[in-house]
């Protein structure tokens, strides 16, 4: 509305400008290049500068991973996917992946669901909610590294007798059959991995949730009432439905952070085959092993993780921008 | 604490302009050095002051640059070196451990040869001839050492073993075997010690050693060498039972927290480097009462040795000063000012044993070394493997610890042996 208005008022003001006496071809050209140049010539540092630097990067990743190129100073030439599918037949790929997946299954759903739920006990009123909501977002401030040196002792997986952190905390509390090996747990380690971010980012899950079911219109609530449905009805058919769009901002918002996950990895656990995901065992290659091509191929997984992530979600925000009429 | 954050800090700082500003001025006018290591913390930190003031001393008109990155063993230092070098950038010297883990850098020509200088100050003659051999590269030498560190070292605590009933520290690893059964039935002590992924191959490393023998355990780091005989089974039979003695946690510490355990009585034994008997002095453990050492089990007379050395790169913008760098800590002079400080022993043998005398795990050392011993490299510090090879050989540890397979451990680090 407010856009139509300036427009507006942009065109009144070209009409009261006196008319140049010589109205031509070059004139039209440069009243409309003062339309769209300004505007590009703004755009065009970062337009050159996300071209070369994310774009043009990206292109010589790929053409490393597609080369053989195993060494920083040898020549490579280009030998397809052979990387590609190379990497699958080694132990620690797979086993670097399959972590990556219970990591972020856990990590996704549980985020999902604590911020869920705590915006679903705001949205119902609560006395202070504004100092709960300060708090739920607080760690959101917190960065992995801080956060994983902090819970790295939390989860000390010492046995009873010599228990720290929450393991002692459970044998304080004669909970000891709680007592576990948290992420130094073969395979499902890093589900215990997931909690220091799910910790971390349930508090901003929570505060797209609850502007999500702010958003609800109280008259459609009123409605259903008066129809007859109970409050966890209205919920459930009423609500829900109107929060899908933040789910799944929700999910992809956190499904590229876990998919990338790096720092948190280092400061809990360094560099072990037990907490191994994609991105540690890629810097291990390129700085450690001074592998560039194999580097490159991991590079190229993680990228095409991410975007499967992405890409749907941009493809969705274009088309309902579109439909939106913007 | 908060002062030496501030140095690091100021270090790194120092460093990151100066990698920003060096292209530009073009340097070579010799009024600085710049320096590069991972020594930001303890030993390593004072040691490398000490040497620094030295330098600044004899050469008042060279202003020394500290480029030190912190980070555990250089891994983050060795991450930031590889960026420099490749844009052309280096700084005019850099520690890295002697032997092979410089062998990329030489491959891509990122160093300059050092047979001249070895024949200028008379290393060759100042050092064993095992320790320059094994650091020469296709025939030429790379790297100054400055000092030796031993890595198979048996770290043990005196009341453990008197409450197990230990009398003598166990001399083959049927012995050690024997111990930790012995400690884990009569105490409540951890019989073995280890921290995370790395400190498993360091104990394996000595294992090997142990097992196999002097002449044997180098043999395996040949290329191509052959790790499936009856021999290298034995071995890792033996590593297996050992580590059937270690902690649960182990995966959450480092080797600080697994010798400490050993200095508080917490645990029995810790195979660990010398820089613990550093660790030691720094927690305030007291040799013979809190800590004890023997050369790990079967490994008695072998010297399985790792050196800090320094570079002289290719390209390096003030080369003379550089140069003056190194013929410090090459010097007899200057290694005694750097290894009682930092915890280790010189690499040369005609240096002071009484600059020495103060740490009682030094002197001894330092007599031990000069006593000729046998040498072995260290594979996990970087003597006798690439980084590849290093990190093949990690890997399959790592599944390990997972799995438990010990056939599949022989299989992948039979392969990896085959892939160089």
């Amino acid at each position: 509305m407010s856009r139509d208005s300036a427009q507006a008022g942009a065109d009144t003001a070209t009409e009261r400008r006196p008319r140049p006496r010589t109205p031509g071809r070059l004139h039209r050209m440069r009243v409309r290049s003062r339309t769209w140049l300004p505007g590009l010539l703004l755009v065009s540092p970062s337009i050159l500068l996300i071209g070369v630097f994310v774009y043009g990067m990206i292109g010589w990743n790929t053409s490393l991973a597609l080369s053989d190129q195993h060494a920083p100073v040898q020549d490579g030439s280009f030998v397809g996917l052979t990387n590609f599918v190379e990497l699958w037949q080694e132990s620690r790929w797979p086993a670097a992946v399959g972590n990556a997946v219970v990591f972020t299954v856990v990590f996704v759903g549980g985020a999902l669901l604590l911020g869920w739920f705590l915006g679903l006990m705001l949205d119902k009123g609560i006395r202070g909610e504004a100092a709960f909501r300060t708090l739920f977002l607080a760690p959101m401030a917190v960065s992995f590294i801080a956060t994983g040196v902090v819970w790295r002792w939390l989860m000390n997986p010492a046995p009873a007798e010599r228990a720290t952190g929450l393991n002692a905390l459970f044998v304080q509390f004669d909970l000891e059959f709680l007592v576990n090996d948290w992420w130094t747990a073969p395979n499902m380690g890093m589900a215990a991995m997931a909690l220091p971010a799910i910790w971390q980012l349930s508090g901003y899950i929570m505060a797209l949730f609850l502007a999500g079911f702010r958003g609800v219109p109280e008259e459609l609530r009123e409605a259903a009432r008066v129809d007859g449905c109970s409050e966890w009805g209205v919920y459930r058919h009423v609500v829900m439905p109107q929060l899908r769009p933040v789910t799944l901002s929700a999910v992809i918002i956190l499904g590229h952070m876990s998919l990338k996950v790096f720092d948190l990895i280092i400061a809990i656990a360094g560099q072990q085959i037990v907490a191994d995901v994609p991105a540690v065992y890629m810097w291990t290659t390129v700085f450690e092993v001074r592998d560039p091509a194999k580097g490159a191929t991991i590079a190229s997984y993680l990228l095409i993780a991410v975007a499967v992530f992405v890409i749907p979600y941009l493809v969705w925000t274009i088309r309902k921008e579109r439909s939106e009429g913007r | 604490m908060r002062a030496r954050y501030t140095q690091v800090s100021a270090a790194v700082l120092a460093a990151a302009l100066l990698a920003s500003g060096c292209g530009g001025d073009g340097g070579g006018d010799g009024t600085e050095v710049e320096v590069f290591s991972w020594w930001t913390g303890g030993g390593e930190e004072a040691g490398l002051d000490a040497l620094i003031e030295r330098f600044e001393e004899d050469h008042p008109d060279v202003e020394f640059v500290n480029a030190a990155v912190a980070g555990g063993s250089g891994t983050n230092a060795q991450a930031v070196l590889e960026g420099r070098l490749q844009s052309q950038d280096p700084p005019d010297s850099f520690q890295g451990h002697a032997g092979a883990e410089l062998q990329d850098y030489i491959e891509a020509g990122y160093l300059q040869p050092l047979d001249d200088f070895f024949d200028e100050q008379g290393l060759q003659e100042a050092m064993p001839d095992q320790l320059t051999e094994q650091i020469t590269y296709e025939g030429s030498v790379y790297s100054v050492p400055v000092n030796v560190h031993r890595s198979n070292v048996l770290w043990s605590n005196p009341g453990v073993l008197e409450e197990a009933g230990i009398e003598e520290s166990p001399e083959t690893l049927d012995e050690l075997i024997d111990a930790l059964e012995t400690v884990e039935q009569e105490t409540d002590a951890i019989p073995m010690a280890v921290g995370a992924q790395w400190t498993v191959d360091h104990l394996l490393e000595s294992v090997l050693l142990g097992s196999l023998g002097t002449d044997a355990y180098n043999e395996l780091w040949e290329p191509g060498a052959d790790w499936d005989t009856p021999e290298v089974t034995e071995a890792l039979e033996s590593f297996e039972q050992i580590m059937e003695y270690t902690q649960e946690e182990s995966a959450a510490e480092d080797w600080q927290e697994a010798s400490r355990r050993v200095s508080e009585g917490e645990a029995a034994f810790n195979v660990m480097g010398d820089w613990a008997a550093g660790y030691f002095d720094e927690v305030g453990a007291t040799a013979g009462e809190d800590y004890d050492w023997a050369p790990s089990p079967g490994t008695d007379g072998t010297y399985m040795w790792l050196s800090d050395s320094f570079t002289l790169p290719e390209g390096a913008p003030n080369e003379d000063a550089a140069r003056s760098w190194l013929e410090l800590v090459s010097s007899a002079e200057g290694q005694d000012l750097f290894n009682p400080v930092k915890g280790s022993i010189p690499a040369r043998d005609d240096t002071d044993p009484a600059a020495y005398e103060d740490s009682a795990y030094l002197s001894e050392a330092l007599a031990e070394w000069q006593d000729e011993p046998e040498l072995a490299g260290s594979f996990w510090h970087g003597v006798t493997v690439g980084n590849r090879w290093k990190n093949d050989v990690d890997t399959a540890v790592g599944l390990y610890l997972g799995d438990g397979d010990l056939g599949t451990l022989q299989e992948s680090l039979h392969e990896a042996a085959q892939a160089e």
